[in-house]
């Protein structure tokens, strides 16, 4: 009792101190911002009063297991509700900002216009539903390969909540025109306050349950999250140094100035693709791909040396972002560099992937999910040959600012990062909410061929249309003369545009697919179909070690 | 748990003896090709940072042994393209402009360079097609308000329309009507610019308003005049639209387009381009008044 009146407490003065934020709000965002945090500590302080627990109600519509896990699986189930829920709006506003560009009648301002939606599919793509899927992987992965529950159970709750909160702050943020415009950091100062409190939990429940494992050498799959955790923390913190212009109001200076601020950005940047999309869904790879194959992983030695290889070059690659720009040419140079010999190392995850089938390759024709895994590390492979190649300053005076990019990140971000979360969620779900098997193998069948053929339409496209639109911009005529007029080369994409819109619209199809099959899972139904082969599970040996010491750590 | 060290039957290699959640690791070596391609990387690396700027010191960074920089890469590039272009810019500079159509090879030049010129700085107002749009001429149709001659056009770049602060610039204003004629009366004059063209029966009482308010600019056939900028308005092209209404608004408030005056931001030899350029986009007309000596520049208000 007296822990809910101090609870109460707690979230009343949240309450008064949002309520006064809003009255001295310098501006919209930042007083529609404090609402929300008012509507949240409203939330709370009624929840916690009345004593009631709607979210045993809520769970009970996505019926959720209320039987005691033998594992923390509760903030896992909502990780992939939510991962669900935000890739849908984030694909979403995908197909809508690439449908805008092919037709620019579709800005409807201010709220809707291209600027702003932009943001919103990249930061809900990457962010929301990429995050969300890490967060729940990450917490599924460590207990099991730790035997050891959550080590912080309450905290791990805060973890999502909290998480969830960011994204809602972020995402009204950009329509509302509230941004830093620093490129996949436009959230500003009090929301980067609060996503540092959220990522600190989430640290500190991750290494607090790799230390209590009873496992006596921590998984690979654990080295990579913890990769990802630890540099994204410092990547957050240091991007986003800057000085509120008011404590009430949504504006804010940068820490940096000029090349100094472009280049801390692309640090940053380059490395939330190499640490939050690359070694945070290794990680996922490295458990979730033996698991389904039921096979070894192919090398350890590979394992470790292309981990700390990747760990150790890929911080250092971000000039390439900056070729040809005021950044001093030898920055350019390091940034190509590393580039090149990051190549290897990224290639050494799709080996340890694909070369783990072995002895199992018969599993790519029968099990859907093996399949969808096997396209994700080839789009992977793919990706990590392309980037490099991309930073190769000669290729990239072509390249750089055109559509060509935009290919490159989406073959990376729909083939690999999407691919590999379907695979995950698909993996999860059954396991999760105790069934059987999925409602529906097939229809992972007609997801993933929906979501290949999109991205074949997408990549293609988007290469096309770069390498038109790069070859138009330096095309000089027989006088020495440039040939063609902006406005001339956009005109020129137009196909193209339509023909990326629609690859995205297949990939949505695809996913709406698997909305269908997940949710058909959750409620228990099972799909009479011709059957197709899948990981057999066993919840019996499920089974943590709760009591006991953790087991010493033998000096190797 | 602690697992042993065995043999995975399907591809006959060792475990590591680790074991997680079921999940085993093999202890296969490294794929050799994996090796030395990274190794190969790294060696290109490292040649790479030898001969290009690479290392920061205290003060500057190494310059590597090609002495290459991106600064010192373009000035030579800007360089060599200024010497292959400064005959040409001298040429065109020293020609007077009327002379310009008779020097074929100068002419096919200036209209590239023109052409570059005009989709950096004029397709925002005239279209990338120079086609115009309501309110912004087309400058492919013979239809011209200050005159369509090489140097006509020269003189409107370098002076602009109606732009603030150049006191040569080329300006016109026509009143607006509205109250110095009565509702009736705009209705009558503008039948009459409609019978114009053909678009409305004769109107005897409009082309009496038009004779006494109009024909001044416009002349008494409404044929416009190029010494004041006025329209001609018994053709088929119209600035500010042909219908009915639009014509009524514009006698009742007219609007007055501006363009900048070029000169001081562009250099004379890229305005001088961009004359034979738009002269070349199909209206241009032939220059009247030539010397007979070819060296002498005919003073002719332009």
């Amino acid at each position: 009792m007296e822990t809910s009146i101090a609870k109460i407490g707690l979230w009343f003065a949240l309450l008064i101190l949002a309520i006064l934020a809003v009255a001295g709000a310098q501006d919209t965002g930042f007083a529609v911002h404090m609402w929300i945090f008012a509507a949240v500590a409203f939330g709370g302080m009624w929840v916690t009063a009345v004593r009631y627990d709607p979210l045993a109600r809520v769970q009970g519509i996505f019926r959720m297991p209320t039987d005691p896990s033998r594992y923390d699986d509760d903030p896992i189930r909502w990780g992939v509700i939510a991962t669900m829920f935000w890739g849908a709006a984030g694909f979403l506003a995908g197909l809508f900002i690439a449908l805008q560009l092919a037709f620019p009648a579709l800005n409807f301002e201010p709220y809707l216009n291209f600027g702003r939606v932009r943001p919103l599919h990249t930061s809900a793509v990457i962010f929301a539903f990429g995050g969300n899927a890490l967060i729940a992987t990450s917490f599924y992965v460590v207990q099991r390969t730790c035997r050891a529950r959550l080590a912080f159970p309450a905290l791990a709750r805060f973890v999502f909540w909290g998480y969830q909160l960011f994204i809602v702050l972020a995402a009204s943020g950009y329509l509302l025109g509230v941004t830093q415009s620093r490129e996949y950091a436009e959230p500003e100062w009090y929301v980067d306050i609060w996503l540092t409190i959220v990522w600190l939990s989430y640290a500190a429940v991750f290494i607090g349950t790799i230390v209590r494992r009873h496992e006596p050498h921590i998984y690979v799959a654990n080295w990579f999250y913890l990769a990802f955790i630890l540099t994204v923390a410092m990547l957050h913190v240091v991007n986003n140094l800057a000085v509120p212009i008011s404590f009430l109001g949504s504006r804010s200076y940068s820490a940096f100035a000029g090349v100094q601020d472009a280049l801390t950005q692309w640090w940053y940047g380059h490395n939330a693709v190499g640490f939050f999309l690359t070694a945070g869904f290794l990680a996922m790879m490295y458990y979730f791909v033996p698991k389904q194959a039921e096979r070894p992983v192919y090398s350890y030695r590979l394992s470790i040396i292309h981990f700390w290889s990747l760990i150790f070059l890929y911080i250092w690659a971000g000039p390439h972002h900056l070729h040809y720009t005021a950044l001093p040419d030898w920055a350019q140079t390091l940034g190509m560099v590393f580039s090149i010999m990051l190549w290897m190392p990224s290639w050494g995850g799709m080996i340890n992937g694909l070369m783990t089938l072995n002895g199992a390759w018969d599993k790519v024709r029968t099990d859907p999910i093996i399949r969808m895994m096997v396209m994700a590390l080839a789009f992977y492979g793919m990706s990590t040959f392309e980037g490099p190649m991309l930073s190769i300053k000669s290729v990239n005076s072509l390249s750089h600012y055109t559509d060509w990019t935009i290919g490159h990140v989406h073959s990376g971000a729909l083939g690999w990062n999407g691919m590999i979360t379907f695979a995950c969620v698909y993996y999860l779900v059954p396991r999760l909410w105790k069934r059987e098997r999925l409602y529906s193998l097939r229809m992972i069948n007609w997801h993933f061929w929906l979501a290949t053929i999109g991205i074949v339409f997408y990549a293609a496209s988007m290469w096309v249309a770069g390498i038109t639109q790069g070859l138009m911009w330096r095309e000089y005529g027989a006088d020495g003369y440039l040939v063609n007029s902006f406005a001339d080369t956009v005109s020129a994409l137009h196909p193209m545009y339509l023909m990326r819109a629609f690859g995205g619209f297949l990939y949505l199809t695809g996913f709406v697919i698997m909305l269908v099959n997940v949710w058909k899972t959750i409620t228990g139904c099972i799909r009479i179909e011709a059957p197709m082969s899948d990981a057999a599970f066993d919840p019996e040996k499920d089974r943590p070690i709760t009591s006991g010491r953790p087991a010493a750590i033998p000096a190797e | 748990m602690m697992a042993e060290k065995r043999i995975d039957p399907p591809t006959g290699t060792e475990t590591v003896g680790h074991e997680w959640d079921g999940i085993e690791e093999l202890d296969t070596p490294m794929p050799r090709w994996w090796v030395w391609t990274f190794i190969a990387c790294v060696i290109f690396a490292i040649g790479y940072v030898a001969v290009y700027p690479a290392i920061p010191m205290a003060e500057k960074a190494t310059t590597g042994t090609l002495g290459w920089s991106s600064r010192g890469q373009l000035s030579a590039e800007m360089q060599a393209e200024k010497g292959r272009r400064a005959p040409m810019l001298t040429a065109l500079s020293r020609i007077p402009i009327e002379r310009l159509p008779q020097d074929s090879a100068l002419m096919q030049q200036a209209v590239a360079g023109g052409r570059a010129a005009f989709q950096v700085n004029c397709v925002q107002c005239h279209g990338s097609g120079a086609a115009g749009s309501g309110g912004y001429p087309n400058l492919n149709d013979d239809d011209w308000l200050w005159g369509g001659d090489l140097k006509a056009i020269e003189y409107t770049l370098v002076h602009g329309i109606r732009h603030p602060g150049d006191v040569a610039t080329r300006t016109s204003m026509m009143p607006a009507f509205d109250g110095i004629l009565s509702p009736a009366e705009i209705g009558q004059v503008t039948g009459h610019v409609l019978s114009l063209t053909g678009k409305a029966a004769a109107n005897p009482s409009g082309a009496a308003i038009f004779a006494t308010n109009c024909a001044s600019c416009h002349g008494q056939n409404g044929k416009g005049s190029r010494a004041f900028g006025a329209p001609n308005l018994a053709d088929a092209i119209w600035l500010y639209g042909s219908s009915e209404q639009e014509i009524r608004r514009q006698i009742l408030a007219p609007r007055h387009g501006v363009m900048p005056a070029w000169q001081g931001r562009l250099d004379p030899v890229t305005i001088r381009m961009l004359a034979a350029y738009v002269h070349s986009l199909g209206g241009g007309e032939d220059f009247v008044e030539v010397a007979e000596d070819p060296a002498v520049q005919v003073d002719e208000q332009p």
